[in-house]
């Protein structure tokens, strides 16, 4: 069997249209990967499913018709994407034998595309989670090894843990996340890939498993910057089942191929110099400014004062979301249930089986801060804040065209820390939280590695709808990396 | 604003969520912690801020009311856990 491993999009591209090798021979490869794996990244596979569409892909390749933007190439789906007929969890109990009946708009468009989708990947329950560590269906281990503790299983992010791990590990090419406070760009990071959360209303919502809907967006995780441009075009549509699907044009994402970061304002946000930063990090951080200094980009010291209110707001805002788009898991449409001969008895103790126990401290938080006599303490506090931290985005980018920063204060961490006080887990995402408040497109890339040969990424931070510019300077720390 | 175990238990009620004596301990313990931490907030003057309920800020439009897929009310019922001529199934609520 060829080796297909880190073969990139475009490549593999190449080489179907050139007849090099066929899908059906690259979906093996991956299927056999994933069969050998013992890192717990799919849920579900979809192999005969996936075999029948590399089959149907080679068979337009060998007519050399209607040939798709993603034709052939094996990806994993996370699994907080409805898949018509094929079990759908969230990484949740509640959800384990959830069978969809209709296809989420993000899927549908890939499949159009004609990905193949290879399986469903683990993750966080609903994700709810930054280690991968919250799944009803087990934890996600990083492929990746720290060169000092190599015995220790290392955590791949999360909450798209599964995906990140998949990708790293090459048992599929690409896969889709979805980032509510950093659920993309952190286990990217934490996996030295590429991840994109696009902004807020470029991807459908259609289908995808709500968690926070003011903030849930889909994006593509990837090994490559032009492969997250790929999977993004694809994913990206205008679909009216979702009320806040956008409507404004969609570029073509590979443009930011010709797109000079020479004379751009690279900002920097003085705030994310936040206590415990480790100093590997802030070193990388260092080397990316000077990278883009001597491409000709101008660096500019901005602030965003309130920084450092994005994770309490973040959590009074998404666990008050979820709070009601949770409240649908009832035992009665769908799901588990616990039975009883009452109706409450049956709702509580559902629940109470159903979920583990971080989604339910979210929700327990979130129906606290909704309830009456601290909703305009907790919630509307939190909502009035949230504007504020938009607004600051809004005067930096006057001053600048994209913001540079660390994608997370740390990289990732042995499986079983940081598992005794919540808050601690919260904080792996104080980075990516602000963008995701303020709606705005962000990416990470691998910039470097600490000593331990544990990868560190760098996050850029867009304009709204201005993926082109963060894929382009995302492109040029890929490029200078050295590896 | 501490959470005592009064709340605790109102909450899961309110969020239907049957919790036991041990788990409504470390409940207490683990909300108080996260809501202190929030507390944090309080510090940020909002008085003249309005809440900001979306970052969308296309116009909203009103989708056609139409039907664009018919589904079987078997499918729909095809992933409850009770379901009987064609409806689903609760525990009986009226005597």
């Amino acid at each position: 069997m060829t080796d297909f491993k880190n073969l990139d999009i475009s490549t593999a591209k190449e080489c179907l249209l050139k007849k090099e090798f066929s899908s059906l021979e690259l979906t093996e490869f991956f299927i056999d990967r994933i069969e050998k794996s013992n890192l717990n990244c799919f849920i579900t596979n979809t192999f005969e499913n996936a075999i029948e569409m590399a089959k149907e892909s080679d068979k337009k390749i060998s007519k050399n018709r209607e040939i798709r933007d993603l034709e052939g190439i094996p990806i994993g789906m996370k699994d907080l994407f409805c898949t018509e007929g094929v079990r759908t969890t969230a990484g949740s109990k509640i959800l384990e034998n959830f069978v969809p009946f209709y296809e989420s708009t993000v899927s549908n468009n890939l499949i159009s595309d004609g990905a193949v989708i290879l399986g469903k990947t683990n993750m966080d329950e609903f994700a709810m989670g930054s280690a991968n560590t919250t799944s009803f269906f087990g934890n996600v281990i990083n492929p990746l090894k720290s060169s000092e503790e190599n015995t220790k299983d290392l955590v791949p992010g999360g909450s798209s843990g599964g995906s990140a791990s998949s990708v790293a590990a090459n048992l599929c090419m690409a896969a889709t996340g979805s980032d509510t406070g950093g659920s993309i760009r952190q286990p990217a990071s934490f996996c030295g890939l590429v991840g994109l959360k696009p902004s807020y209303g470029r991807c459908s919502r259609f289908g995808m498993i709500a968690f926070a809907s003011s903030l849930d967006q889909a994006g593509p995780i990837t090994k490559t910057v032009k492969d997250a441009a790929l999977m993004l075009q694809s994913m990206s549509s205008y679909d009216e089942k979702d009320s806040t699907s956008s409507r404004k044009p969609i570029p073509q994402y590979l443009d930011f191929l010709n797109f000079d970061i020479k004379g751009k304002k690279i900002g920097l946000p003085t705030e994310y110099k936040v206590e415990g930063l480790n100093s590997d990090i802030v070193k990388v951080w260092d080397d990316t400014i000077n990278l883009f200094k001597k491409n000709g980009a101008e660096i500019v010291n901005i602030s965003l004062p309130h920084t450092s209110f994005a994770l309490p707001t973040y959590y009074i805002i998404a666990p008050a979301e979820a709070s009601a788009n949770l409240a649908r898991y009832d035992g009665v449409k769908y799901g588990f249930r616990e039975n009883s001969d009452d109706l409450e008895d049956m709702y509580e103790l559902t629940r109470a089986k159903g979920f583990g126990d971080e989604v339910k401290r979210r929700l327990m938080i979130g129906t606290y801060v909704l309830s009456a006599g601290y909703y305009d303490a907790y919630y509307l506090k939190a909502l009035k804040v949230r504007q504020l931290i938009s607004d600051d985005f809004k005067s930096a980018f006057e001053k600048c065209d994209v913001i540079l920063t660390p994608t997370t204060p740390n990289v990732a961490f042995p499986i079983g820390e940081k598992q005794n006080d919540p808050i601690e887990m919260y904080l792996n995402d104080v980075l990516t939280v602000p963008a995701s408040l303020a709606g705005l497109p962000a990416i990470s890339v691998t910039a470097g590695k600490n000593s331990n040969n544990l990868p560190i990424g760098m996050q850029v931070i867009g304009r709204p709808f201005d993926e082109i510019s963060i894929l382009a300077a995302g492109k040029l720390i890929e490029e200078y990396r050295g590896f | 604003m501490s959470i005592d175990n009064k709340t605790v238990r109102k909450v899961s009620k309110l969020a239907k969520i049957r919790i036991n004596e041990q788990e409504e301990k470390k409940l207490i313990e683990e909300l108080n912690n996260i809501l202190g931490w929030v507390d944090e907030l309080k510090k940020v003057d909002t008085e003249k801020i309005e809440p900001m309920l979306s970052v969308f800020n296309e116009s909203m439009v009103m989708r056609r009311d139409e039907v664009f897929s018919e589904t079987s009310d078997e499918l729909v019922l095809k992933n409850a856990p009770e379901s009987k001529s064609g409806f689903f199934v609760v525990p009986k609520v009226v005597e």
